[in-house]
């Protein structure tokens, strides 16, 4: 069996709708993930039903702030924690908001620069 | 040996290890290898420990626990570190959120390598880490004596 | 309970006797009941990701290998695959069955250790140690294929670095055979004790929506009754092997420690197939070239399903490499298994979804 496994590239209006549609139907929310583009931040989110996995795929710039999930998928904090704490991507609203003290690491959001 | 070192108790902390010398740690306990015929048994608190195995390397978070638990093991106390992660930082060492192997945050007196550690490699890390407590324990007692024969 | 109950906060862990791993909680509780349950987490945040933006992506083997010492061959397999993926590597058949083999060894090991753990916990000190007796021998045939014990370093791009010969295949299918009838008792005594019964039933019920919504993964979603199994997408020799995803109803704690002893009959199984349908040939394919691209890999680690996310840029140097490991995923469940339990249960139902805090943390 194969599975669906498509990235599907989604704008900041559509992004919350499509999300709710996702938890409506019953998906299940698999990762939340960034990556660095220059300026940018490319944000991933993946929900699954059965054997397909759906990736939400928003780009971002910098300074932007993205509306947290966790009223959705209450169980997005801890990523959605990591995210903002390892990348220092803006997420606002987080149900249980760790302030970028969930890993306590000394340097701040050490994956926003290269290497 | 004195008594102390017939039946030390072993206390086991994992600093940020990937968990494969935790498990040979434990390993070491159970029928095949053993550790308890060197009548030593595997506790959780710290006030009752002899001896502190760790592994993995040192985060900024798990320093002050390292420190911590450290401090409230009695005098004479032997820190044995397991695994290279412990020793040195190993592969992670160039990690951004790991110092350094565990005797940056407190004194070692026992390394053993590998990676993950065997437990053969870790029982003999322990008998050594006996001897050594024992010449601690009578240099202890020595130190106690010490200043009540000065004033004699 | 009156609402007027006081609240207490107590704090659990890092450093506690059940777990080996540290972890923090900060439960608040009214009375002896846990009313809410804060994780904090990070004591082995390593930061491994990043290290994939300065070492070669051939040599990240090694270090998403050691991401977890219990599931180290899983990480290594699936970093591999997902990479593998992107340049359109096509693995030799030898090799897919070869790392089969190895998974479902890891899973054996992996659940046998999690029984002793859960025993450790209930203070059967026996059951224990007759687990990890047990356990030892899975150990024993890993270090005969690949020289070491809980770290094995034979994945590569392309592949894998060891072959097995016709007798170590021997060897493994009689070593299984013997384990099959010394696992009958211990499996008899978690499932069937009095003792183990009272303590496991009717613990920490999840409802099978309730663990879809918060996103549980493998033996805890299984356990009520959700037959999803990332095995199920017939990655490596997996498409040629027959197996169900084993499923519980209860959702209880007992459902839990059920569905792992039976995925340990499963592995058996799945190995023997294995051996039986091993073709010859090469174990290894040139991967020449280096990633350009990106790709979403699920694998099912003993814990669930993991996830790995590799993004190339024609470099040999990776953008980025995210692991979604199944413990993550689980803890948001558990928190609210944890919501309403006794204080006393709090170690057995952190315990129940096998909590691996290494791969959590990374």
């Amino acid at each position: 069996m194969n599975g669906v496994n498509d990235i599907i590239p989604v704008t900041m209006e559509q992004f919350l709708p499509a999300v709710i549609q996702f938890k409506m139907d019953g998906w299940r929310l698999v990762q939340i993930c960034a990556s660095r583009l220059p300026g940018q931040y490319e944000l991933s989110y993946s929900f699954s039903n059965a054997y397909d996995l759906w990736t939400l795929r928003l780009t971002v710039e910098e300074e932007t702030s993205v509306s947290s999930i966790t009223q959705i998928y209450p169980c997005a904090f801890l990523q959605e924690n990591e995210v903002s704490e390892l990348f220092g991507v803006k997420i606002e609203n987080i149900q249980q908001d760790y302030k970028h003290k969930l890993y306590r690491i000394d340097r701040d959001a050490p994956f926003k620069e290269k290497g | 040996m004195g008594k102390l070192a017939k039946s030390p108790w072993l206390l086991h902390y994992d600093g940020s290890s990937c968990n494969g010398c935790d498990i040979e740690v434990l390993a070491c306990t159970t029928p095949v290898y053993d550790i308890e015929r060197f009548g030593i048994i595997n506790t959780g608190d710290p006030f009752q420990a002899d001896i502190l195995l760790i592994t993995g390397g040192i985060n900024s978070q798990s320093e002050s626990v390292v420190k911590q638990i450290y401090s409230q093991m009695p005098d004479p106390k032997v820190v044995v570190a397991v695994g290279i992660c412990a020793c040195t930082g190993g592969v992670f060492k160039e990690c951004y959120n790991i110092k350094g192997g565990v005797d940056t945050v407190i004194p070692v007196d026992v390394y053993v390598p590998g990676c993950a550690a065997r437990p053969q490699a870790i029982i003999d890390g322990v008998a050594q880490a006996l001897e050594i407590l024992q010449e601690k324990r009578v240099a202890y007692k020595q130190q106690k004596k010490g200043p009540k024969e000065d004033t004699k | 309970m009156s609402k007027m109950a006081k609240q207490s906060i107590i704090p659990f862990g890092p450093q506690h006797p059940v777990l080996p791993e540290p972890v923090h909680l900060d439960l608040v509780l009214e009375d002896e009941t846990v009313v809410e349950a804060v994780p904090s987490i990070g004591f082995v945040h390593r930061g491994l990701e990043k290290l994939v933006e300065t070492k070669d992506f051939k040599e990240y083997v090694y270090i998403a290998e050691r991401v977890c010492g219990i599931c180290s061959f899983g990480h290594g397999m699936g970093y591999c695959q997902c990479v593998e993926n992107i340049m359109g590597v096509e693995t030799p058949p030898r090799a897919n069955y070869l790392r089969t083999i190895w998974m479902e060894m890891s899973r054996i090991h992996s659940h046998l250790l999690w029984l002793g753990l859960l025993a450790d916990a209930m203070g059967f000190e026996s059951l224990f140690m007759q687990s990890w007796r047990l356990r030892e021998k899975v150990l024993d045939l890993f270090d005969m294929t690949t020289g070491g014990r809980v770290i094995f370093s034979v994945n590569c791009i392309g592949g894998v670095l060891k072959d097995m010969d016709i007798g170590i295949l021997s060897v493994i299918q009689r070593t299984l055979d013997d384990m099959e009838k010394e696992l009958r008792p211990i499996a008899d005594t978690f499932l069937q004790d009095y003792t183990v019964g009272s303590r496991l039933r009717g613990l920490g019920i999840l409802r099978p929506e309730q663990a879809v919504q918060a996103g549980a993964v493998g033996p805890m979603l299984r356990a009520s009754g959700v037959a999803y199994d990332a095995r199920g997408l017939g990655y490596a020799a997996y498409g040629d092997l027959e197996f169900e995803p084993v499923c519980a109803k209860e959702g209880d704690s007992y459902a839990r420690c059920q569905v792992r002893i039976q995925e340990i009959y499963q592995s058996f199984s799945l190995i023997h197939q294995a051996i039986e349908k091993i073709p010859q040939g090469p174990i290894q394919a040139a991967a020449k070239g280096n990633p350009n691209g990106e790709y979403f890999m699920r694998i099912e680690q003993p814990r669930g399903e993991a996830v790995y996310y590799v993004k190339g840029n024609g470099t040999k140097f990776l953008d980025r490499f995210r692991l979604r490991t199944p413990t993550t995923s689980n803890i948001p469940p558990m928190l609210d298994l944890l919501k309403g339990c006794q204080l006393a249960d709090v170690p057995l139902l952190i315990l129940t979804i096998d909590p691996c805090i290494s791969c959590t943390e990374r």
